[in-house]
């Protein structure tokens, strides 16, 4: 090949190779701001007083005097509000009966849409349901409240060929020449007077048990769900990969079976976590009993099982990986094999083993198939050390996946998913971080 | 022609290698005794046949040059004494090789008790990766010892035989991959002798090293003449006449001559040890 066709195939490689990453790169803003941004939401944002008064009765957090005060002011204009809907119900009596049916019907949506804003009205029994014990907490969720409030959402049914289109209509129009008219623009504008808006930072987003199925408060019990599932799994896997992966690198005599064993290993870790979760179910809570249901133990225990063939493989390689040569000058200096290996052989073969130890952790803490069956449940307090034998847990996995599909109410709390994806993105990287600190020091010590 | 014919038997050999001995080294050669004797040993790696059917006295505290073309069995020879190809699986022997009289391939033997007794220094230089402290007392603590003061000792004692102490005694802690090849092959021979073995395998000890290095080795092997058994492999002839008493010549897997060093290097025997020592051999 001449030079000249040479040094054009190693430039168009370069560029080829630089494209791919940029190409990977933007792939990854694409995926990971979104989950930054929408995730950092769930702990700083723009609360109302709302959020202030839930916080102080269902998690003693908050300054009274303070709140009392807050409370005070935003109820003088709140007491505004009432007093014109106290108004114009005096008004419907009045009325000849088709309009009042007629009105009766609106202003009921215009009552709702209000509870909804402000939380209940005063003198209203307590809801039974905490959501619905406040307004909105959120500045953002008052201002889409606030929108319900003004407009009536329609749907354009004219065209038969296009779909419905939904079109809005202002409430006001409706209640012209009645009293409540005045009832949107006195909201509209006071809106800010009503709520209080204020930057917030939600800390305890991270530590707080969530209150009402996650409409309020954290996300503690999931991730210590999927800290107890996680390590848990670890505690079982580890030590019976390393062993096995001694076994299979020291000890075992090639042959038939030894064979069979390897090639078992590897189809096992290609195996769909969802079969796993089957597995796990069948096995450890059906056959084994080892709790009466779903419970920590058995998730963990499934997980080990779907992480064992991956540390067992690292494991493996990094053993192999160790110069024959050491073990030539352990044995050499009159060592035993079992020595040989604890203290020459594993030391060496350490970073790799612990590189596919913490994968394999960033691994269990992300599955969700395999604790459906075995583990989760979609709304629990923290679980004690002591329940993991017998109570499941919530988890971060599966409860970003409930919270997505299943959850009655997931559009009024994409920000807690959101933040729920954060701090599991949050945490997986914090393991692989740790495995690469980890790898670097363990390797620059053996290597001086 | 007959290779195993040249290597007599133990007191045969005694009275041949006297005879070219330096007066100084005459008195030890009086207690020579047979440490290692090969009797039609042969060493398989699978079907072939690596070492052939050789019978050698090695006498106990003498230094033994192992001599060769590259390929002809040394180094397996030299391996088999301390059983290092136990760890390869296809690797087996026939015939017998005692040690100190006992078997070293009967059903009995210890190969740890084995090892400890035959240290080894390798062709290539093959430290821990830890630190040079812990290389050295890595045998000691195998064996019982884990006094700290009692590890230094050792440790000094070691390092300063084997001519690296002054180079390493103010970096203990450093871990010993950081060293230069040639240090790092003096500390195996350091790490070696910390465990005080009857007998020391040098297996080219010197092929990696320049000529400063190769004189501390030869010094040290000088020195611990008379008190270890030594066997060394080497492709140095003048290194093999400097530091040996006896010297054995293989050829293809076949001990051609075992004699006395200033002999074998003088008058060989057998013409293809002559071909092989003058370098008229390919
Ligand atoms: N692990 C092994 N498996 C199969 N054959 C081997 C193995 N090791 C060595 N041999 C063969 O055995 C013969 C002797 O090898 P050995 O290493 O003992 O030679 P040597 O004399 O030490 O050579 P050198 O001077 O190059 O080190 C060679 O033909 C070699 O190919
Ligand atoms: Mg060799």
């Amino acid at each position: 090949m001449n030079i000249g066709t040479r040094k054009i195939l190693d430039r168009s490689f370069t560029a080829v190779g630089i494209g791919s990453i940029v190409v990977m790169a933007v792939a990854l803003m694409i995926v990971v701001v979104p989950i930054i941004t929408n995730g950092i939401g769930a702990v700083f944002f723009t609360g109302t007083v709302e959020h202030r008064k839930m916080l102080f009765s269902e998690f003693k957090r908050g300054d009274s005097e303070n709140l009392s005060s807050e409370v005070a002011s935003s109820d003088r204009y709140r007491a505004k509000v009432y007093g014109m809907l106290t108004g114009f119900e005096a008004e419907l009596e009045t009325m000849a009966p088709e309009k009042k049916a007629e009105y009766k019907a609106k202003y009921s949506e215009v009552k709702a849409a209000l509870q909804a804003l402000l939380g209940p009205f005063p003198g209203d029994p307590a809801p039974m349901l905490t959501r619905f014990k406040y307004g909105q907490t959120r500045w953002e969720k008052a201002e889409e409240k606030l929108h319900d409030l003004l407009y009536e959402s329609k749907w354009d049914n004219s065209n038969p060929d296009v779909m419905a289109k939904e079109y809005f209509v202002s409430r006001a129009i409706g209640f012209q020449g009645t009293s409540l008219v005045k009832l949107f623009p006195y909201v509209k504008d006071n809106m800010e007077k009503l709520l209080l808006p204020e930057f917030t930072f939600y800390w305890g987003f991270i530590t707080d048990s969530s209150v009402d199925s996650h409409f309020f408060g954290g996300i503690w019990p999931e991730i210590q769900g999927t800290f107890f599932l996680a390590v848990g799994a670890m505690l079982f896997a580890f030590p019976l990969g390393v062993v096995a992966a001694v076994y299979f690198t020291e000890y075992a005599r090639p042959g038939f079976l030894n064979s069979m064993l390897r090639s078992a290993n590897s189809t096992l870790a290609g195996v769909p976590s969802i079969v796993f979760g089957m597995f796990g179910l069948a096995f450890f809570i059906n056959t084994l009993k080892v709790s009466e249901s779903k419970s920590v133990i058995a998730g963990a225990l499934t997980l080990a099982i779907m992480i064992l063939p991956t540390i067992i493989r690292a494991a493996e390689e990094a053993i192999l990986a160790v110069p024959k040569t050491y073990r030539e000058a352990s044995l050499s200096l009159g060592s035993t094999k079992w020595n040989t290996i604890a203290t020459v052989i594993l030391p060496a073969a350490l970073p790799g083993i612990i590189t596919g130890g913490i994968i394999s952790l960033g691994r269990a803490a992300g599955e969700t198939a395999p604790i459906i069956f075995t583990a989760a449940v979609s709304v629990g307090s923290a679980i004690g050390l002591a329940d993991v034998f017998s109570s499941p847990t919530p988890a971060l996995s599966w409860n970003i996946y409930n919270l997505a599909s299943e959850h009655e109410a997931a559009a009024q709390i994409r920000h807690v998913q959101y933040g729920m994806v954060l701090a599991l993105v949050s945490i997986v990287l914090m393991l692989n971080l740790s495995a690469i600190v980890l790898r670097a020091r363990i390797s620059k010590k053996l290597k001086g | 022609m007959d290779a195993r014919e040249s290597s007599g038997s133990a007191p045969a050999q005694k009275a041949t290698r006297d005879m070219y001995l330096p007066p100084e080294r005459k008195k030890i050669a009086d207690g020579g005794t047979a440490h290692i004797s090969a009797k039609e040993f042969s060493v398989y790696y699978g079907e072939f046949e690596a070492v052939k059917r050789v019978s050698a006295d090695i006498l106990s505290k003498y230094v033994t040059a192992i001599i060769g073309p590259s390929g002809c069995g040394k180094s397996t020879f030299l391996r088999s004494i301390n059983r290092m190809n136990d760890l390869i699986p296809s690797c087996h022997t026939t015939g017998a090789l005692l040690f100190d009289g006992q078997d070293v391939y009967g059903k009995f033997t210890d190969e740890v008790l084995l090892r400890k007794k035959v240290g080894m220094v390798f062709q290539k230089p093959n430290p821990f990766p830890k630190s040079i402290f812990d290389n050295i007392a890595y045998g000691p603590r195998l064996h019982g010892v884990n006094d700290k003061k009692k590890l230094m000792e050792i440790v000094e004692r070691s390092l300063k035989k084997a001519a690296i102490w002054d180079e390493v005694c103010d970096r203990l802690d450093k871990n010993a991959l950081g060293l230069s090849g040639g240090q790092q092959q003096r500390l195996c021979v350091a790490r070696t002798l910390a465990v005080e073995p009857e007998v020391l395998l040098l297996d080219e000890p010197t092929s990696a090293l320049d000529p400063k290095a190769t004189a501390k080795i030869e010094d040290l092997i000088q020195e611990l003449r008379g008190s270890y058994t030594i066997m060394i492999v080497t492709h140095n002839m003048q290194q093999a006449s400097r530091v040996s008493d006896s010297t054995m010549f293989f050829y293809e897997g076949v001990l051609v001559e075992h004699a006395s060093t200033a002999q074998l290097f003088t008058n060989p025997k057998d013409p293809m040890t002559e071909d092989y020592i003058t370098g008229r051999f390919s």
